[in-house]
């Protein structure tokens, strides 16, 4: 890879963050730390069934409770803020009915927001709530995938027809043939749980509707400012430049926080309706029934072998369960969709076929979360790969090296369409065995065996779909950016200001976007500050999620660099009398490019641009403000990948599962912070091993959720989480200048994949296996036999 | 209830030092230390996470001893010393700290921080060296979404090993 810079480079340096130290001071400004002149609170009344018609709603006893502004319904918002539909017309046949920032008739879910009450503190809002009378008509709620297709299931819309939202059927190769064909046939069903993010800054939004101006401003714990921006001008029937979105500091957020919801809607709508400021914070037990869920799947794999291991084929069916509404305006068929078509997507073999199907049912809505797809489809292959290479007797190392897409079959189109430029799968192996000493580990495990001590090792590979293109969000009709822009200007001091469409939640992406530009201009890291996160003066862009921050934000940041260098440099060579060829710039200094001898620094070059342009050239205009944008226009996806290893060890009496330590080697392309990429991937592993071995929203048949607040839902915590060791493998991409590709989500790609198998090979001399996730105890236990 | 006139005021006046300064309000026994810290004095660097205490981001010292904001009530604290990570960090009593979490990036999106600093500078007064087993136990009753807890443990080894040296 050629150097992207001239002199001093900040690529590929652990950089610390210079953002972090307001943040350990306890200064930093999340949404619920904006306090406005005549701010008012909102609570909601959120329906307690599953699924029920509203009969009434009295509202007396809470409008007329002092410090109650407002008690608002679902239909007084109708005329202020129009529905929305979840769908993309790229998903064929997709359908989903009409939601409304309160509910209106009937509730779907049990938390769906049917009232509004709006006071002079959340506390008194909270108490007007309280005192909001609904009566309600309960109706039977759909609550299994399993069952919401059959005709007996009541149809939670009827005009609708029936509880699919969307159907998938996919075909590569000749998949019978290669099941007629196969040694071994094998097929297994897995049962993954709903999970959720659980942000520790729950979403929280403050909208500011001037009503002199007709101009909103909102303050947004969120990913996309410009998406926000967009729905909201469209719904609320406002000018796009009246309304801005803020988001300051954002306290988690992990595909949390790039959905429509309705509660916030409804923020926004009573604000214009009644304006003045109104904040909603969402306390925990409301997010556990309002965040978006995730997951919850039924799949379904059948893997079709020769005897030396040579995976012929595969069919796959997933059912996913998506509560009442596929959510706007991402949609809820990205999860599913993704699953069947990255699930064979490391190994070679073309004969696949998957079918989906998506069904709605009485449940908090499903959308993307953290890896969208990815963690059920590796899960279910590498599950499915372990278990064959058990069942030949083969090496599970040497079962998954013979069926790689290998290094001389680039570029590669997978079974299901997706291009791959160049992946790393043996390196990343190798580089894998030798970080974990896998052998080491394999003859301790055999040998504790032999003393009754039940350890495992689990690998999963997976690949990683980060940079999308239009083709994710923009063709389907979303009106989601996936260009970003970029601007960087010099100010009269010598330092830059930089602007960025990419936002940032605590992955360094201001780190990131400073390193690059820094090094792309010439100047020092702590000469750059960069502003994320303000609709009225970013360039439009489309925010972080996707794994997009790096490969899309960070390569706008190197061409805006770049061209700002170039118009410095112009105006050097203006003021020395020389050729911009003949200069460049090292650490702020312009200095003489061959000798290196400083010939002007950039104060005094701000000087005369802005205050003295009278001694240039009378036909030389300086342009030191610069904006470029970027967007992917050679693939789809920038595919990364990458491998995991889990270690662990199963208490075959209580059916604990002990995590004894973690590995990760993954390619992302090139590094602009290592530290910065490493712990997104441990953050990222962490959070599938949540799901892997903890999380579950479990709900009753009436559509109740049990587990509902931080003592029943288990999310992981210190003292059971292992030490992780990461290690890379650098295959840059060709098709941007910067080669950077995204590093977000791999962590949780491969993580419960990894510890569903490092499970089995420890279950493995006991016959028994576990295929639902999460592994909890009980999960262990009833494997075993003891229950 | 709030005081309305002709509604009975149930506020309780309380005294307290909160970072050293004296404080004197009147607050509703209902409202928890958290939200008073938060709401009434604006010192919003504790946060609040759960409202059950259990994720420790809204982790304050009451008295020297580290206290989940949200499972205490203001008026509980009438005489007593409350300290913030906003004094913390004044005071520069955890600088080392505060530099060692920077340098690890033991902190992503840095909601859980201010409670993680607070807790991690309690066990280092209370253990001078403390293996990573005892430091993730000391910190299993925080939250954090973001790191998988590795670069915290690091940060705190890193903050302990040179103290021992100091």
């Amino acid at each position: 890879m050629s150097r992207i810079e001239a002199g001093r480079s900040y690529i590929g340096e652990s950089v610390v963050r210079p953002q972090t130290a307001r943040l350990l001071a306890g200064r930093g400004v999340f949404t619920d730390d904006v306090v406005l002149p005549r701010m008012l609170h909102v609570a909601f009344v959120r329906s307690p069934h599953a699924h029920a018609r509203i009969v009434a709603i009295d509202a007396a006893e809470a409008t007329a409770l002092p410090g109650v502004a407002a008690v608002v319904t679902g239909e007084a918002l109708v005329s202020v803020c129009s529905g929305w539909v979840g769908t993309l017309a790229h998903f064929q046949g997709m359908k989903s009915a009409m939601q409304r920032p309160l509910a209106v008739g009937k509730a779907s879910w049990q938390g769906e927001p049917v009232a509004a009450v709006v006071a002079e503190s959340r506390a008194l809002a909270e108490d007007g709530a309280a005192r909001v009378r609904a009566t309600w008509e309960v109706l039977p709620a759909v609550t299994d995938p399993a069952t919401a297709l059959d005709p007996a299931t009541p149809v939670i819309h009827p005009e609708l027809g029936d509880n699919l939202a969307f159907e998938l059927s996919l075909t590569s190769g000749d998949p019978e043939a290669a099941f007629r064909q196969a040694d071994v046939v094998l097929s297994e069903t897995f049962t993954m749980g709903r999970h959720t993010g659980v942000t520790l800054e729950a979403r929280a939004i403050l909208a500011d509707f001037d009503p002199a101006e007709r101009r909103l401003t909102v303050y947004h714990s969120f990913q996309a400012p410009n998406m926000m921006q967009d729905i909201l001008a469209r719904h609320l029937g406002l000018p796009e430049q009246d309304v801005r979105v803020i988001c300051r500091d954002v306290g988690g957020s992990f595909g949390i926080k790039v959905h429509i919801y309705p509660d916030e809607m409804a923020t926004c709508a009573l604000s214009v309706m009644l304006g003045r400021p109104v904040k909603f914070t969402a306390d925990r037990l409301e997010s556990f029934v309002s965040d978006i869920h995730a997951r919850e799947h039924r799949v379904k794999a059948e893997l079709a072998v020769r005897q030396d291991g040579t995976i012929l084929g595969m069919r796959v069916d997933d059912l996913t369960g998506i509560g009442p509404y596929s959510v706007y305006p991402r949609t809820s068929a990205v999860e599913g969709n993704q699953t069947v078509r990255l699930a064979p997507g490391v190994y070679r073999f073309r004969d696949y076929a998957a079918s989906l199907r998506v069904v709605f049912q009485n449940k908090t809505p499903m959308c993307q979360y953290r890896a969208v797809g990815h963690p059920i489809a590796f899960a279910v292959m590498e599950a499915m790969v372990d278990r064959a290479a058990r069942e030949l007797e083969l090496d599970p190392v040497e079962m998954r090296r013979k069926n790689y897409v290998t290094a001389d079959m680039y570029p590669h189109t997978s079974q299901t369409g997706y291009f791959f430029e160049r992946l790393s799968h043996e390196e990343a192996l190798d580089e894998l065995l030798r970080i974990a000493d896998y052998r080491g580990l394999c003859a301790e495990r055999d040998a504790l065996r032999a003393r009754g001590m039940y350890r495992g090792l689990g690998l999963c590979a997976f690949i990683e779909l980060t940079t999308p293109g239009p083709a994710f969000y923009g063709v389907g009709g979303a009106r989601i950016s996936s260009q970003d822009g970029c601007t960087v200007k010099l100010e009269p001091s010598g330092k830059l200001t930089c602007l960025t469409g990419v936002t940032e939640q605590g992955q360094g992406t201001d780190t990131m976007i400073a390193q690059v530009v820094a090094s792309a201009v010439g100047v020092a890291m702590e000469d750059v500050r960069v502003l994320t996160g303000d609709t009225l003066v970013a360039p439009y862009g489309g925010g972080t999620w996707a794994s997009r921050g790096a490969g899309i934000g960070g390569e706008a940041a190197l061409q805006t660099g770049r061209a700002l260098r170039g118009n410095i440099l112009k105006v050097a060579a203006a003021m020395l009398q020389c050729e911009p060829d003949d200069l460049d710039i090292r650490l702020g200094k312009i200095v003489d490019a061959a000798t290196g001898e400083v010939r002007l620094d950039l104060p005094e070059l701000g000087r005369v641009a802005y205050f003295r342009p009278d001694t240039l050239p009378k036909d030389f205009q300086s342009e030191l403000t610069v904006t470029r944008h970027y967007v992917p226009r050679h693939q789809g996806f920038a595919f990364t990948n990458g491998i995991q290893l889990s270690h662990v060890e199963v208490d075959v009496q209580t059916g604990f599962v002990r995590l004894l330590r973690h590995w990760c080697v993954e390619d992302c392309g090139r590094i602009i912070n290592p530290r910065l990429v490493d712990e997104q991937i441990r953050g990222a592993i962490v959070q599938g091993i949540g799901a892997a071995l903890y999380e579950h929203l479990v709900y009753d048949e009436q559509g109740q959720l049990l587990t509902g607040s931080m003592m029943d839902y288990l999310v992981p915590m210190a003292a059971e989480m292992p030490d992780i060791v990461v290690g890379h493998v650098e295959t840059p991409t060709a098709y941007a200048d910067g080669g950077f590709k995204g590093a977000g989500e791999a962590g949780t790609a491969g993580a419960p994949g990894a510890v569903l198998n490092a499970v089995n090979d420890a279950l493995a001399p006991l016959g028994a296996r576990v295929t639902a996730q999460p592994i909890t105890p009980e999960v262990v236990l009833r494997a075993l036999g003891p229950l | 209830m709030r005081s309305d006139e002709g509604d009975v005021d149930d506020t309780v006046t309380i005294s307290l030092t909160v970072n050293g300064a004296p404080v004197r309000r009147r607050v509703e026994p209902r409202q928890s230390l958290v939200d008073f810290l938060r709401y009434e004095l604006e010192l919003t660097g504790s946060h609040v996470g759960c409202e059950h205490g259990v994720c420790g981001a809204c982790s304050v010292r009451v008295d020297g001893v580290v206290v989940r904001g949200c499972l205490m009530l203001a008026v509980q604290c009438d005489g007593s010393r409350v300290e913030t990570i906003e004094g913390v960090a004044a005071s520069g009593e955890a600088r080392d700290l505060q530099q060692a979490f920077a340098v690890e990036n033991a902190l992503q999106c840095g909601f859980c921080t201010p409670g993680m600093l607070l807790t991690a500078q309690d066990l280092l007064a209370r253990r001078s060296n403390p293996s990573p087993e005892e430091i993730r136990e000391a910190l299993s009753g925080n939250y954090c979404r973001c790191t998988g807890y590795h670069a915290i443990v690091a940060a705190v080894r890193r903050t302990a090993e040179a103290r021992g040296r100091g």
